[in-house]
C-alpha cells in the first residue's frame, strides 16, 4: 500500500510533439492518499488510461515525476513497482487453468504452495468461480475471463495499489453492478489504495469515495460525488456528472451582474466583486436542472420562459424551455403539467448560480 | 533496456554469420581465378566485372536465367488461378469427400521429387512437352498448388462469412464480388502466397533439370558447365550464383510488409 | 465458421483436383505399375509381384541410407527448431530494423539449392574457402572431401544455414500475433522473462511450430541437391540421403523396378511420420 503522487506530469505519445494538441497528458499535479477507493472519471480519448498506465509503469512520462510514498519510481518497471492492474479487455494465459492463472502472480512472488492455495480459493470465492478453478481458461466465457483477470489483479496482498481501467466493460449489466459491491467489499477487507477508470458516472460514483474527473489531460476536478454535483469546478464536470448535464450559458458583463440576449442576471455580491477583478471574457453561468425553480407567481426574480418540450421519465419529467433565445432543461417532479407553448416563471436560486470565469468556476473566498 | 541491447547484438552477430558465406560468393565473383586459386583474400586485390561479363554476353549463359523466369512465373500465375477457388471452396462449403481431398492434396507436398523423377520424364515426354517451360511449371505445380491452397484457405478462414452474405443482398454477382470484394480482403495472403510459389519454384532444381535439355534448361544446371577441362571456373561460377540471389531478394523486397503477418500462413 | 454444405463447390476445386491429378496420379500410377514388373526393354515387361519390395526392404545399402536420412532429419530438427526460436526472439520488433532483420533472414530462403551447395562447396574448402581456412587456422584439421565427420557435419552446418531462417521467420510472425496486452499483464503480474516465455510466447507459438516441425521433417527428409553438389555424397557413401540413392537407382543404373518400389516404400515412410507428427502434437494437446 502507498500513497502516489504525480508531480507536474506530462506525457505525449509523439517523440517531438509540437502543441498542446500532441499531449495526452498535460501539466497535472495529483495525489492518490493511502488506502482510499478512487475514481477516474472522463470521456474516451481524455488521458486517464495514459495517466494510468503511468502509475503502472507500462508507459513513461515524457516530463514530471511519479512519487510512490514520496520516493521517485520513474525508472522502475511495473514489476518493481508492485502494482496490479486490471485491463479494458480480459487478458487470461489461455494455457493455464483458472487456478493457474490465479497463482500465477503469486508463483511469481515465490509465495509458498500453500499460501497460494488458500488465497486463490479465497479470491475464487468472492468472485464466485470457485467451480471453474480447474477448467482450462481458454474455454471460459468472455465475463468469465475478465473475472480472472481482475482475479489475478487481487490475488496479491502485498502490492502497492490496484488499478482498473474500465474493467467492467464486456460484462453484463446485470453481473456488473454485483462486481462492483464486490470490488467495494474487497476494498473495505483489505484496505487496499484501488484507482478505478470509468466513463460511467454511476459506476465512479457507486464504487468511490472520491472521484477525479479528468478532461483533455488535466484533471479539472477531484472531489466526493456530492461536491462534484453541486459545485462544479469546471463547466465540463457541470456538463459531464448528472443527467441531463448542467445548463450552461455563455453571459457577457452587465450592471450589476451578467447578461444574455436581453435577459439579466443578478449575481450575489461577492462573485460580482471577484469578476470586477477579473480582465476575462470568457464567462458562462451555470445552473443544474434540478436547482432551477418554477414558480406559480410572476415577480421581481423570476423570469418568463416557454415550455418546448416535456420528457417524462417515469418518476419526474424534464421540461425543455426557452428563455430569450437560450433552450434549458429543468427537472420537475411528476405533477408537473403545463403544455407545450405554455408560459412559466423560472427562478433561479442565487446559491445555485455558478459563475464560470475562463471555463473554472469563481469561489467565495473563506 | 539492457535485455534489448542483448538482442540486438544478438541478432546482429546471426546475421553477420547468415551472410558471410554470402559474402564470400559475392567476393569471389569480383576476383579473377587467378586470385582465387592463388590465396585467400577477404576482398578482391583485382576488382573485375570479367566473370559477369561472361554471363552477360553468352546466350547460352543468360538465356538460363530467362528460362528460369519464364517457368517460375508460369507457375506463380497458374498456382495462383487455380488455388484461389478451390481454396474458397474450402473455407466456405462442406462437401463430398473434402476432407480426404484436401489431405490428399497436401500429401502431394510430402512426396519427395526424387520419385517422380522418372515417371514426369516419360509423361511429358509422351505427350511432347519435354524440354519446354510449360513442363516445369506443371511440375512444380505438383507441391505448389497444394501448398498455396493450404495458405490461402488459412486466410480466407479469417474473413468473416458475413462479407459474402452482405454482397450478395448488395446486388453483387459471385464472380464479380471474388474478384472487386474478397481478393482484396486477403491481399497479404495472395502476396505471401505468390512468394511461396516463387521461391519453391525459383531454388528447385532436381525436376526442372530432368525435364529439360536445351531450348527450357535452367540456369542451375547450367552453372554445372563451369567445369571444363581446365577444371572449374570458380569466378563464373560464383557470379552466376550471385546473380540467382537477386531476383529472390526483388520478390522479398516487394512483399516485405505482408511478411510479418504472412509466414505464419494466417494460422495464428 | 460453420460450413454451409454444397456439393457444388466440387466445380471450384475441379481445377485444383484435375492439375494435380495429372501431375500427381499419372506418375504415381506408372511408379506402381514399374514396382511390379520386372522390365527388360520396351514390350518386355513381366509380372513380379511384391519381389521388388522384398528386395528392396532388405537391402543393406538402403538401410544404411535410411538410418542415415534420420540422422539427419533429427539432428536438423534438435538444432533449427530451438535456434529458430531463438533468432525469432531477438528480432526486432517493427520499425525499419524489423524489415531489413526480417529480408536477411530471408535471404538464404531465395536462393537455389545447387547455388547453395556451391556456396558451401566454396566457403568450406581449406584452400580458397573463408570457413575452411579459419578452421584450419583455429588448427583444427578440418577437410569435409575426405573425412567422412567432417563432411556430414558439413552438410548440417549447411542446412541450419539455409533452413532455420525458415523456422525463424514462422515463429517471428507468430510472435507478433501475440496482443501487446498479454505483455503488459505479464509485466504486472511480474512474471520472469522465462515465465514469459514459457507461459505466454511459447503456448502461442505452438501452431506455426507445428507448420515448422513438418515442414523441416519432410524437406529435410526429401533432401538432395544441397549435399549432391557439396559432396556428391562422398566420402564413401557417408552423406548419401535416400533421395540420392534413389535417384542413382532410377536415372545412374535404371533399376526401375526396385526404384519403384523404393520410391513407394519411401513416400510411404515421409506420409507416416508426418501424421505421426501431427496426431502427436495435436493430440498431446486435446488430452489436458
Amino acid at each position: 500500500m502507498a500513497e502516489i503522487q504525480l508531480k507536474s506530469l506530462a506525457h505525449s505519445y509523439s517523440a517531438n510533439p509540437s502543441g498542446p494538441g500532441d499531449y495526452a497528458i498535460r501539466q497535472l499535479d495529483h495525489v492518490w492518499h493511502k488506502g482510499g477507493a478512487y475514481a477516474l472519471l472522463g470521456p474516451s480519448g481524455c488521458g486517464k488510461s495514459t495517466m494510468l498506465n503511468i502509475i503502472s509503469g507500462l508507459v513513461q512520462p515524457s516530463e514530471g515525476e511519479v512519487l510512490f510514498d514520496g520516493k521517485r519510481v520513474n525508472e522502475l518497471s511495473p514489476r518493481d513497482r508492485n502494482i496490479a492492474q486490471v485491463f479494458q479487455f480480459p487478458v487470461v494465459y489461455d494455457s493455464m487453468t483458472v487456478f493457474e492463472n490465479l497463482a500465477f502472480p503469486l508463483k511469481n512472488n515465490k509465495v509458498p504452495a500453500a499460501k497460494i492455495k488458500t488465497r486463490v480459493q479465497e479470491i475464487a470465492e468472492v468472485l464466485e468461480i470457485e467451480d471453474k478453478l480447474h477448467k482450462k481458461a481458454k474455454n471460459l466465457t468472455a465475463d468469465e475471463k475478465q473475472k480472472v483477470s481482475m482475479g489475478r489483479g487481487l490475488v496479491r496482498e502485498d502490492v502497492s495499489a490496484i488499478l482498473f481501467d474500465e474493467p467492467l466493460t464486456v460484462i453484463d449489466p446485470q453481473l456488473k453492478w454485483k462486481l462492483r459491491r464486490k470490488l467495494k467489499q474487497i476494498h473495505e477487507q483489505f484496505d487496499i489504495t484501488m484507482v478505478y477508470v470509468t466513463h460511467d458516472q454511476l459506476e465512479a460514483s457507486t464504487f468511490a469515495d472520491r472521484i477525479a474527473v479528468m478532461f483533455d489531460g488535466q484533471v479539472v476536478q477531484f472531489g466526493t460525488p456530492t461536491e462534484l454535483f453541486e459545485a462544479p469546478n469546471h463547466t465540463f464536470v457541470g456538463y459531464f456528472i448528472g443527467s441531463p448535464g448542467m445548463n450552461i450559458l455563455e453571459v457577457e458583463r452587465c450592471q450589476g451582474g451578467v447578461r444574455f440576449d436581453s435577459t439579466e442576471l443578478r449575481l450575489e455580491p461577492w462573485q460580482s466583486e471577484i469578476l470586477g477583478g477579473m480582465k476575462s471574457d470568457n464567462l458562462k453561468i451555470g445552473i443544474r436542472p434540478e436547482f432551477i425553480e418554477i414558480s406559480p407567481v410572476m415577480s421581481d426574480d423570476t423570469y418568463a420562459a416557454e415550455v418546448r418540450d416535456v420528457e417524462d421519465l417515469g418518476t419526474y419529467k424534464i421540461v425543455t424551455v426557452k428563455l430569450g433565445e437560450q433552450q434549458m432543461k429543468v427537472r420537475q417532479s411528476e405533477e408537473f403539467d403545463a403544455g407545450i407553448g405554455s408560459q412559466v416563471n423560472l427562478l433561479f436560486p442565487g446559491q445555485w448560480l455558478m459563475l464560470y470565469v475562463d471555463e473554472f468556476l469563481v469561489q467565495e473566498q473563506q | 533496456m539492457r535485455q534489448t541491447g542483448y538482442k540486438n547484438i544478438g541478432i546482429t552477430i546471426y546475421i553477420l554469420l547468415l551472410l558471410t558465406p554470402v559474402y564470400w560468393l559475392l567476393n569471389m565473383s569480383f576476383k579473377t581465378n587467378r586470385e582465387i586459386l592463388g590465396g585467400l583474400t577477404l576482398w578482391p586485390q583485382n576488382f573485375t566485372f570479367d566473370n559477369y561479363a561472361v554471363i552477360f554476353t553468352d546466350p547460352s549463359w543468360y538465356n538460363g536465367y530467362l528460362n528460369s523466369m519464364a517457368y517460375v512465373s508460369i507457375n506463380v500465375v497458374i498456382t495462383l488461378l487455380v488455388a484461389l477457388p478451390a481454396a474458397y471452396a474450402f473455407s466456405r462449403y462442406k462437401f463430398l469427400g473434402d476432407k480426404h481431398l484436401f489431405f490428399w492434396l497436401l500429401s502431394n507436398r510430402m512426396a519427395p521429387p526424387a520419385v517422380f523423377l522418372l515417371p514426369f520424364f516419360q509423361l511429358y515426354s509422351s505427350i511432347g512437352l519435354f524440354d519446354t517451360h510449360i513442363a516445369v511449371a506443371l511440375a512444380h505445380c505438383l507441391f505448389n498448388v497444394p501448398l498455396a491452397v493450404w495458405i490461402l484457405e488459412g486466410f480466407m478462414k479469417g474473413v468473416p462469412r458475413e462479407y459474402d452474405e452482405m454482397a450478395y443482398i448488395d446486388g453483387y454477382s459471385f464472380p464479380k464480388f471474388f474478384i472487386k470484394v474478397f481478393l482484396p480482403m486477403i491481399r497479404s495472403g495472395i502476396g505471401v502466397t505468390a512468394f511461396f510459389a516463387f521461391m519453391f519454384s525459383w531454388v528447385e532444381l532436381l525436376l526442372a533439370r530432368t525435364l529439360t535439355s536445351v531450348d527450357a534448361q535452367p540456369i542451375g544446371a547450367i552453372m554445372t558447365r563451369t567445369i571444363g577441362a581446365s577444371g572449374i571456373d570458380w569466378g563464373v561460377l560464383a557470379a552466376a550464383g550471385v546473380l540467382t540471389i537477386i531476383p529472390g531478394l526483388l520478390v522479398i523486397w516487394f512483399v516485405r510488409n505482408h511478411v510479418a503477418k504472412g509466414f505464419a500462413l494466417g494460422r495464428v | 465458421m460453420d460450413k454451409i454444405p454444397d456439393n457444388r463447390a466440387w466445380w471450384l476445386v475441379l481445377p485444383v483436383f484435375l492439375l494435380v491429378a495429372f501431375s500427381a496420379l499419372v506418375p504415381l500410377m506408372t511408379v506402381v505399375n514399374y514396382s511390379v514388373q520386372d522390365i527388360f526393354g520396351p514390350g518386355q515387361a513381366y509380372y513380379v509381384g511384391t519381389e521388388w519390395f522384398k528386395e528392396v526392404l532388405t537391402d543393406q545399402r538402403l538401410q544404411d541410407s535410411l538410418i542415415r536420412q534420420f540422422a539427419f532429419s533429427g539432428a536438423v530438427l534438435l538444432i533449427q527448431i530451438p535456434l529458430g526460436i531463438g533468432v525469432a526472439l531477438m528480432m526486432p520488433k517493427s520499425g525499419i530494423k524489423g524489415s531489413l532483420c526480417l529480408i536477411l533472414v530471408a535471404i538464404p530462403l531465395l536462393i537455389p539449392w545447387n547455388v547453395v551447395g556451391t556456396i558451401w562447396q566454396i566457403f568450406a574448402r581449406g584452400d580458397i574457402g573463408l570457413f575452411g581456412w579459419a578452421v584450419n587456422q583455429a588448427g583444427i584439421d578440418y577437410n569435409y572431401t575426405g573425412d567422412t565427420v567432417d563432411a556430414w557435419l558439413t552438410v548440417l552446418l549447411m542446412d541450419v544455414w539455409h533452413w532455420t531462417p525458415l523456422v525463424a521467420l514462422l515463429c517471428y510472425s507468430g510472435l507478433r500475433a501475440i496482443p501487446e496486452a498479454f505483455y503488459q499483464a505479464a509485466e504486472i503480474d511480474r512474471a520472469s522473462k522465462w515465465a514469459v516465455f514459457r507461459y505466454i510466447q511459447l503456448p502461442r507459438l505452438k501452431s506455426v511450430l507445428i507448420i515448422a516441425v513438418l515442414l523441416r521433417f519432410m524437406d529435410s527428409f526429401m533432401i538432395y541437391i544441397e549435399p549432391f553438389v557439396l559432396t556428391g555424397g562422398g566420402p564413401g557413401s557417408s552423406t548419401t540421403f535416400l533421395s540420392q540413392t534413389l535417384t542413382t537407382m532410377a536415372i545412374g543404373q535404371f533399376d526401375l523396378g526396385r526404384a519403384a518400389a523404393f520410391s513407394l516404400i519411401y513416400f510411404l515412410i515421409v506420409l507416416l511420420i508426418s501424421w505421426l507428427f501431427f496426431t502427436a502434437i495435436t493430440h498431446a494437446d486435446k488430452e489436458k
